[in-house]
């Protein structure tokens, strides 16, 4: 057990940190280190923009897609590399957000799924950062039910018609190119009748919606598919075994761990340092300090948990679905975190504005935004299942809808 | 890095798991617990044949020289299997206050006679309410004679000698505070024991009364000696209580894939499943935290006194959700005295309180983390 690099891992450790030195963005530092959850924003600079420039400007030097194969404009690093990589990155990481999904999910169902002609035309451009990738799964009529899906594919010489509608597809309005899920044949049952596609979000017929969150603002979509095209070569893995393939997916999104979920400790904890109330300095006061130390022992133990996970990752192990804690301890967390800065805040905690409100409103930001973590990629019953089932070996859920071919489930709640 | 046990740590867990399994079942946990036996004699010596109490002590004085991180994987079989022996005042307190501040006679004295099994050693550091602190010490020591009275003492009723913390400044600072060693079967100390939240680890007061004691450690420095040895227990505890949890877990998860109710298992209500979900939540965080401070622990690092409050903090709640929760599970038959469920709650809250509660050591870690951010 030990923590120090290899000879070889301190040498990559100083080429990647010299590099960084010399490439990244330093005059927008400070505000990527101050932005958190709900608030990642550059005051006199398109975020997107930045955000282009700097994966442009890795990929160019080989430190995009860092465990990718070289030939799909990766580095083939190992995953400690991997890790080494985003602590030297350091706040400059968060310019990554518009990658993740493309990175995390998308990228590595094409390299299980494509063909090789095409890997070697997507893949290098989706490393770089020049074309953006969005994930096409999510239903208004399969969320956590995700292969209740009802978006049509229909053959028609070598082409797939498309028919239907998406959401909660998360930049959609910004990217080129997607992974889709389709039902190919509603007469089976629903897990055994889709099909994968990916494809050009420019395609005619594509119609992208942004949906006004919660918090105000809008990071995802809804997405309408009306008689779109899709060549045959462009389906990803068998007709009908979409539901396979997609859990490759997820299971990729499940090894792309390390760059940590974030949990608004940091933030709380340096608020607190500095913040006075009534009767004296948070920090020294009792309930303060009992809360912070309570989440202070969560954000380590998913740090730690995250490093077993690398560890493992880099003896050749595949990590698990244990993984699947960091989401769930993270999302209410930050939401908990969130609450309780406001009430050490009094009634000015009301106060949301970035000029008026204490701290330029960080922990307002992070309220309005946190009940969309406890949701995406999975609620958090949906990862109390996932670990129920496939961790402890519980029973899977009662599904009454298992074996009955899908068009004659039931859609009706109440008649 | 490498942020996991070794293959030959992993070995040995192996081995006290198989020992373990076959030496301390519940049945012989329970001689202890229906109050049949001070502690399981038997179980004692063979972790003594096993080289399991001189794990960490090294080859010069009896014991097998390997190291704390072979210690912590044997903690955690320990607090698997619910132990009823007194290997945590022994081995956790004694023996680390010997290490850490041991004269060498002392050294060669105590810790071949733990290694061998032959002598039960702890800690007295408590006088009734309260956390560590040098204010609550008032047990005085002059001239090397110790009197005042130790509540609760764990082990005590059954211990060969004591590490007892005395006061011998007139104020309540830190070097008004010094280390002392009682040989308790040489006279001088009167001992009652204590019934406990924890039948199967005994506890008692110890009062001594014009005892005789020799200093262990220079005079003034007792009070941080304490806080080390403290730290390397917490750790260490931290393990036992990990071990405790993920076999609380283990427990409820078994029940439920046996129990059938309503026609199904009840496993498969997922009022249930989300609760076994959060207990492996909690025992996954505790059991990442506490390899953290193993490696600190092991290393001798900086972040030894961080590191090792997280662990506590982490390892205690995780021990005492899983142990409640199990029972919660088990329903009606979980709070009989005939399922083991009640042994493993017993356990989580008595651990919970030994070295200090939880909010004591909660302001612990935020103390440190305050040092090391001004750092």
């Amino acid at each position: 057990m030990n923590f120090d690099d290899t000879p070889q891992e301190a040498e990559f450790r100083a080429n990647a940190r010299a590099w960084i030195a010399a490439n990244a963005p330093r005059q927008y530092e400070d505000e990527l280190r101050k932005s958190s959850l709900g608030r990642t924003q550059l005051k006199n600079a398109n975020i997107l923009e930045v955000a282009k420039a700097w994966q442009k400007k890795k990929a160019d030097a080989g430190w995009a897609c860092l465990h990718w194969p070289k030939d799909y404009g990766g580095r083939g690093a190992s995953p400690i590399e991997r890790v080494i990589w985003q602590q030297e990155e350091g706040p400059f990481g968060k310019l990554s957000g518009m990658f993740i999904i493309g990175h995390g999910m998308c990228g590595p169902t094409m390299m299980a799924f494509a063909r090789e002609e095409h890997k070697r035309t997507y893949l290098p451009p989706l490393a770089s950062g020049e074309k953006v990738w969005c994930q096409l799964f999510s239903e208004p009529a399969g969320g956590s039910d995700v292969a209740g899906l009802r978006t049509r594919a229909e053959k028609d010489g070598d082409d797939w018609v498309i028919n239907g509608q998406k959401i909660w597809t998360s930049g959609a309005h910004y990217s080129d190119y997607g992974i889709l899920l389709t039902r190919t044949d509603p007469n089976v049952p629903k897990h055994k009748g889709l099909t994968m596609f990916f494809l050009d979000m420019k395609s005619p017929g594509v119609e992208v919606r942004p949906i006004k969150q919660a918090s105000g603002a809008s990071d995802f979509n809804e997405v309408y598919f009306t008689n779109v095209r899709i060549p045959d070569h462009h389906r990803l893995g068998e007709v009908n075994d979409g539901w396979n393939v997609s859990l490759t997916t997820l299971m990729n999104e499940r090894m792309s761990i390390g760059a940590g979920v974030p949990t608004g400790f940091p933030e709380l904890f340096d608020y607190c340092s500095s913040l006075m109330l009534d009767d004296g300095p948070a920090i020294e006061n009792r309930a303060v300090r009992s809360k912070l130390a309570n989440w202070a022992v969560k954000a380590s133990g998913l740090r730690y948990t995250s490093m077993r996970a690398i560890s493992a990752l880099s003896k050749g192990e595949r990590p698990g679905p244990e993984n699947s804690i960091g989401k769930l301890v993270a999302g209410s967390m930050i939401q908990d975190v969130a609450t309780y800065a406001l009430d050490l805040q009094g009634a000015v905690g009301v106060v949301s504005g970035p000029e008026d409100a204490e701290v330029a409103g960080r922990f307002q930001a992070m309220l309005l935004r946190a009940p969309g973590t406890r949701v995406e990629g999975g609620t958090d019953e949906i990862m109390r299942n996932i670990i129920a089932e496939r961790v402890l070996g519980l029973p899977g859920d009662i599904r009454v809808d298992k074996d009955v071919p899908f068009n004659k489930i039931s859609t009706k709640g109440r008649s | 890095m490498n942020f996991d046990f070794s293959d030959d740590q992993k070995q040995l867990r192996d081995q006290a798991r198989k020992f373990l399994t076959e030496k301390c079942s519940p049945k012989a946990v329970r001689v202890v617990l229906d109050g049949k036996a001070p502690y399981d004699k038997e179980l004692w010596k063979g972790l003594a044949e096993m080289g399991f109490l001189g794990v960490a002590i090294p080859e010069e004085f009896g014991g097998a020289g390997a190291g704390h991180l072979e210690l912590c994987v044997i903690a955690e079989e320990m607090g698997r299997a619910n132990a009823a022996v007194p290997f945590s005042s022994t081995v956790y307190l004694a023996a680390e206050a010997l290490l850490i501040a041991g004269s060498d006679a002392q050294k060669k004295k105590w810790l071949p006679a733990i290694a061998s099994g032959e002598a039960i050693g702890t800690l007295a550091l408590f006088e009734g309410k309260g956390n560590p602190s040098p204010k609550n010490i008032k047990l005085a020591a002059s001239n090397g004679v110790l009197s005042g009275v130790k509540k609760p003492v764990a082990d005590g009723a059954i211990a060969n000698f004591a590490v007892v913390a005395a006061r011998t400044g007139t104020g309540g600072r830190d070097s008004d505070i010094s280390l002392f060693l009682v040989d308790l079967k040489a006279g001088g100390v009167e001992v009652k024991s204590l019934t406990n939240l924890d039948p199967t680890r005994g506890q008692a007061e110890l009062t001594f009364k014009d005892c005789k004691a020799e200093p262990l450690g220079a005079a003034g420095e007792g009070w941080s000696i304490l806080t080390q040895v403290l730290d390397r227990a917490a750790v260490l505890c931290a393990f036992e209580q990990v071990g405790g949890a993920d076999r609380a877990l283990e427990m409820g998860r078994d029940y439920a894939l046996d129990r059938i109710a309503f026609g199904r298992q009840i496993g498969s209500f997922q009022a249930v499943k989300h609760m076994l979900a959060d207990m492996y939540v909690s025992a996954t965080l505790a059991r990442s935290n506490s390899y953290y401070g193993a490696w600190a622990l092991s290393t001798n690092a900086a972040e030894l006194p961080e590191a090792a409050a997280a662990a506590r903090i982490s390892a205690t709640q995780a021990f005492q959700h899983c142990a409640k929760n199990n029972i919660q599970v088990h329903g009606g038959m979980g709070f009989t005295w005939e399922f083991d469920c009640h042994m493993y709650y017993r356990r989580a809250n008595a651990m919970a309180l030994g070295l200090g509660s939880l909010s004591y050591w909660e302001d612990q870690l935020i103390d440190r983390m305050r040092k090391k951010n001004a750092a």
